[in-house]
């Protein structure tokens, strides 16, 4: 048996990425869908925050994977795979809105002076919220809402930073952008964030929430 | 060291990172401390890094994964599994297709179509996906440009869509319509109707 087949499962028992990615290489195809496995979800969520939409999104991640295969050979160790992954997949959603939704207008958001300040209204404080709310359609449904509504440069970063969990460099190179442009708009991605749902997180979308009882957080 | 709220609500995200000096650190502290908007500003900007930070929050439509691994299957060179996918897929269309077009000569079995200008689209290849929404009379490719409602799509084969009395959409579907005129020429007069 080659040495590979062994190594191919670290102690945790997981795949080994760097073996894997070696024997796709080296012909071995079918360990492709090893490789993806971890980071399909990650992908479909990229394209969907560029995209906005289910069936665009799945389609621009499934062509995002076969490139991925395609081009296996370009992976340079240097990137974590997932970034390297979630980079054809952010490029392929950016082109076809560009070719398919070029008549659209952006949000508001979108249209703002980048470098300017930004005045977070005055809400009074938003209680903590548990993280059983999540386990909540509308709640989740709510904060998909406010996150589609933000300009695609500030719901880009903020998705590969906030939510796939990306570095401030990994972003950067993502996107193609520098770093103080990722720190720049992920900090007006937050505060916007914030300026939307807490009304509502104390308000309306509430009610039922456990925590609540009636008492309203400002 | 002093600052004003200005100043805090520049650099809350990198208080947040952990990116700050560690005066600059305390100084956003005593301030937050002594100020209420500036307290809630702090609160609810790490009240959205957790919430959306949550995996739950990565939610894929059902079958997305199966779809993938499909498709990859179906693109992957000289693989062996590759061609015996295709040979199943094409042996499984041709039953779809036969199942279809017996079930259509079948006057009990035709679906109610949602359109009275609709037609049946025979000629779209039943496992193709595609996509309706829930007021639909038409189903699209997931690219065409002609969906209305984008926010309440389902992704489902071309097969079910016709059960389901969807019709295929004129224009990203056309190609599929053609080819159906084209085997089966209208008589001498009459043309072929289009939706709208």
């Amino acid at each position: 048996m080659p040495e590979e087949a062994t190594s191919l499962e670290n102690p945790a028992g997981q795949f080994n990425e760097e073996v894997l990615i070696r024997r796709v290489r080296d012909g071995e195809h079918d360990l492709f869908y090893e490789l993806i496995r971890p980071y399909e979800q990650r992908l479909y969520y990229a394209a969907f925050a560029i995209l906005r939409n289910q069936a665009d999104a799945e389609d621009a991640a499934q062509e995002a994977v076969l490139k991925a295969f395609k081009h296996i050979r370009q992976f340079r160790a240097e990137a974590r795979f997932s970034t390297w992954l979630i980079q054809i997949t952010v490029n392929e959603a950016r082109m076809r809105r560009r070719k398919e939704h070029a008549h659209m207008v952006e949000p508001i958001a979108n249209q703002q002076d980048e470098q300017g300040n930004y005045t977070p209204r005055d809400f009074a404080d938003w209680r903590e919220i548990p993280s059983e709310a999540l386990e909540r359609k509308e709640i989740r449904e709510k904060l998909t809402e406010a996150l589609a509504s933000l300009g695609q440069i500030y719901r880009e970063v903020f998705l590969l930073r906030d939510m796939q969990q990306l570095s401030i460099e990994e972003t950067a190179k993502a996107l193609g952008i520098s770093t103080a442009s990722v720190k720049t708009r992920l900090l007006r991605a937050r505060l916007m964030l914030r300026d939307l749902l807490a009304p509502g997180l104390g308000g309306s979308w509430s009610t039922k929430l456990s925590f609540e009882k009636g008492v309203k957080p400002w | 060291m002093v600052i004003k709220c200005s100043e805090v609500w520049r650099e809350i995200s990198n208080y947040l990172e952990g990116e700050v000096t560690p005066d600059l650190r305390a100084a956003i502290e005593e301030h937050v401390h002594g100020c209420k908007h500036c307290t809630a500003v702090l609160n609810g900007t790490r009240n959205v890094v957790q919430l959306y930070g949550d995996e739950r929050m990565l939610e894929v439509p059902l079958g997305f994964s199966h779809r993938l691994h499909r498709r990859l299957e179906d693109n992957m060179p000289g693989s062996r599994r590759s061609f015996l996918g295709w040979m199943v897929a094409a042996a499984a269309a041709v039953v779809i297709v036969g199942g279809f077009e017996a079930a259509r000569s079948s006057p009990f079995s035709q679906p109610e179509l949602r359109s009275e200008h609709a037609q049946a689209g025979s000629g779209v290849p039943p496992d193709l996906m595609v996509v309706v929404y829930p007021d639909g009379k038409t189903f699209h490719a997931p690219t065409c440009p002609f969906i209305h409602d984008k926010a309440h799509l389902r992704t489902i084969a071309a097969h079910d869509a016709l059960q389901q009395g969807y019709v295929p959409c004129v224009r990203c579907m056309k190609k599929y319509l053609t080819a159906r005129l084209g085997a089966a020429p209208a008589p001498a007069g009459v043309k072929p109707q289009l939706l709208s």
